[in-house]
């Protein structure tokens, strides 16, 4: 931990709101000082997460895309704290509508750098150079039961590729494997998921016969690995078919990486 | 520049719209004619207006809704239009607010159209014709178009009359036509919802939401409609301070306590303080309060070649000196504490 000192400057700043957040309501004072430290336990002790690849990394701006799974979107924190911690930089997150509508998780993704998966908000981040992160997969992807564990689900509609084309930058394809088996949904409310708005209410082995102790997501390994970067040209975000191409293109390159990387882990539990 | 000017500005009543018409008539070469439903409240502004610029300043008592206003336009060789009468805050009544906004711009309108002299046309807009959702990109620019467009209050009657202005502009493409949306005016003299909601003793807040503000300090929006009434910059533009202020942050620089309400209580609440006649808590007033808005003003600062003065922060930081808010028992707690423990 800090010195005293310095604790109490950070403190005094907070009292007083003399902090900086950007456009998109990112804190990055709040984020690095006290966010990310809650999550580095589970990031180093819970998940252990070991990560490869951070050498295809850019300097400056960059879409990642990577695989979505777990029920809780606990695989886009992992990112972050990857990111943050090993290439010392902040990923701006995309996120679902869902989580703006929601009290305290709208005003904490934003203030942790997430912002609403939409054109304008990825146009800009990736204009200005930042390190944006996606899930194309969506609901699909984090909402899908083990059963079809590390199979990717259908990629939207390209739209992510067609931003990073506009603005000129590299795509990093990303893989995570671990949070497939964190909620293992066997099942699903569909009916009460409705009722309450929820894109799912899933049924886990733990969940919710254990109540609150069912949230606690289970210990697997985690593998999270960057892939070689590939270019995109900016005339190309108006020819469908050239976006169609390379979103198929990244989702086999995840689909391959996800593969090699679950076979280089062993056991989930292990 | 060739001549006199002549300039009609409309809600010279209140405070912005009053030193518009100053400023503007402080000019030598530019003739003033104020008007609104009220003559203007501070008699210190005036004053000043009339010490500045002597008898370049004329006001005229006139209720937009009604047809005088083209024989004002027709009998003053008006070639340049300032309209910013639109009204934000509760008036007597919503129908009458509307009526005033939405009436009022469609006669000051017609009136442009007819005229012969009449060369440019300047609006003051908001930001809040883009709304306030959870499905809405975190910074608009002028081409976005919000998710949810605002369905009731000062927004949509902004909305109403940027339509209005847009087909003004179509009929009439001789004329110079400048919309400018601008954010929450901050600064020693604006009286707004915003401006007195931070001035109460304990804040109510939307539980769990901490929206992104945006102001803009009311030289900067002086100086801005002075620029557009006096050169001509077709188009609509943003109006913002740069950089974003949450509320969270408001409060805390303030040194206020805040009191987080659930939604809905938050709604009650603002309907309760409607009745006091103190605060505006309608329900576009609270989508902001919940979900933010930020836009971006780049565009202006391009076409103007000049930029604020005060950003979002500084512009808030000017109306809390203003205000005399400066006192921060928390941080003065804090600091007692802090010195014991070092």
């Amino acid at each position: 931990m800090k010195e005293l000192p310095e604790l109490l400057a950070f403190l005094r700043r907070r009292i007083a709101g003399d902090y900086d957040v950007d456009e998109f309501g990112y804190d990055a004072e709040l984020t690095d000082t006290v966010l990310l430290e809650l999550l580095r336990p589970i990031y180093r002790h819970w998940f252990r997460v070991e990560t490869s690849g951070l050498e295809h990394l850019p300097a400056d701006g960059a879409l990642i895309v990577a695989n979505h799974a777990g029920t809780l979107p606990f695989d886009g924190l992992m990112l972050q704290v990857a990111v943050h911690d090993e290439a010392h930089r902040p990923v701006r997150l995309l996120a679902a509508d869902l989580v703006y509508r929601l009290p305290v998780l709208g005003h904490l993704s934003r203030k942790t750098g997430h912002t609403l998966a939409c054109r304008e908000d990825a146009d800009r981040l990736l204009r200005k150079g930042e390190l944006v992160g996606v899930f194309p997969e969506g609901f699909k992807g984090v909402g899908k039961p083990y059963s079809q564990r590390y199979r990717l689900q259908r990629f939207g509609r390209g739209g992510f590729v067609a931003s990073a084309m506009r603005a000129g930058v590299p795509i990093v394809p990303c893989a995570i494997v671990g949070a497939e088996e964190i909620y293992p949904k066997i099942g699903d409310f569909p009916l009460l998921a409705r009722a309450l708005g929820l894109p799912y209410l899933p049924v886990t082995p733990f969940f919710p016969w254990l109540g609150p102790l069912g949230l606690i997501p289970l210990p697997s390994k985690w593998l999270i690995e960057f892939g070689e970067p590939i270019k995109t040209t900016p005339g190309d975000a108006d020819d469908p078919m050239t976006v169609f191409n390379i979103t198929d293109q990244i989702r086999e390159t995840i689909q391959h990486q996800l593969d090699a990387l679950r076979d280089r882990r062993g056991p989930a539990f292990g | 520049m060739t001549g006199t000017q002549t300039v009609l500005v409309t809600g010279v009543g209140r405070h912005v719209g009053a030193r518009v018409a100053a400023v503007l008539a402080a000019d030598p070469g530019i003739r003033v004619i104020g008007v609104d439903t009220v003559p203007p409240t501070s008699p210190e502004r005036v004053g000043r207006a009339g010490r500045d610029g002597g008898a370049q300043l004329q006001f005229a008592q006139v209720d937009l809704r009604s047809p005088d206003i083209t024989r004002v336009i027709a009998a003053r060789d008006i070639d340049t239009v300032v309209h910013m009468s639109l009204l934000s805050g509760p008036a007597r009544s919503r129908s009458a607010m509307k009526e005033h906004n939405v009436i009022g711009t469609l006669q000051l309108l017609a009136a442009c159209q007819r005229s012969d002299t009449v060369r440019r046309v300047v609006v003051r807009s908001t930001t809040a014709v883009y709304g306030s959702s959870p499905l809405d990109p975190a910074v608009f620019t002028e081409a976005s178009e919000p998710a949810e467009p605002p369905s009731s209050g000062y927004g949509k009657d902004a909305v109403e009359v940027e339509g209005f202005v847009r087909g003004f502009a179509r009929r009439r493409p001789d004329v110079a036509v400048t919309t400018l949306r601008f954010a929450n005016l901050m600064g020693p003299g604006v009286d707004s919802p915003l401006t007195r909601y931070f001035t109460q003793p304990v804040l109510p807040t939307v539980f769990g939401f901490d929206p992104r503000l945006q102001f803009v300090h009311e030289d900067d929006a002086v100086e801005a409609l002075r620029r557009a009434a006096t050169e001509d910059h077709p188009g609509t533009f943003n109006a913002a301070g740069a950089g974003v202020l949450l509320l969270s942050q408001c409060v805390r620089r303030a040194g206020r306590p805040t009191l987080p309400v659930p939604g809905p209580a938050f709604r009650l609440l603002g309907e309760l303080a409607r009745g006091l006649d103190r605060l505006d808590f309608s329900p576009e007033q609270v989508a902001l309060m919940s979900y933010g808005r930020a836009v971006d003003s780049s565009l202006l600062f391009a076409e103007l070649g000049w930029t604020f003065g005060y950003d979002t922060a500084s512009a808030y930081a000017d109306f809390l000196r203003a205000r005399g808010l400066t006192e921060n028992l928390p941080l003065a707690v804090f600091d007692t504490v802090a010195g014991l423990v070092r």
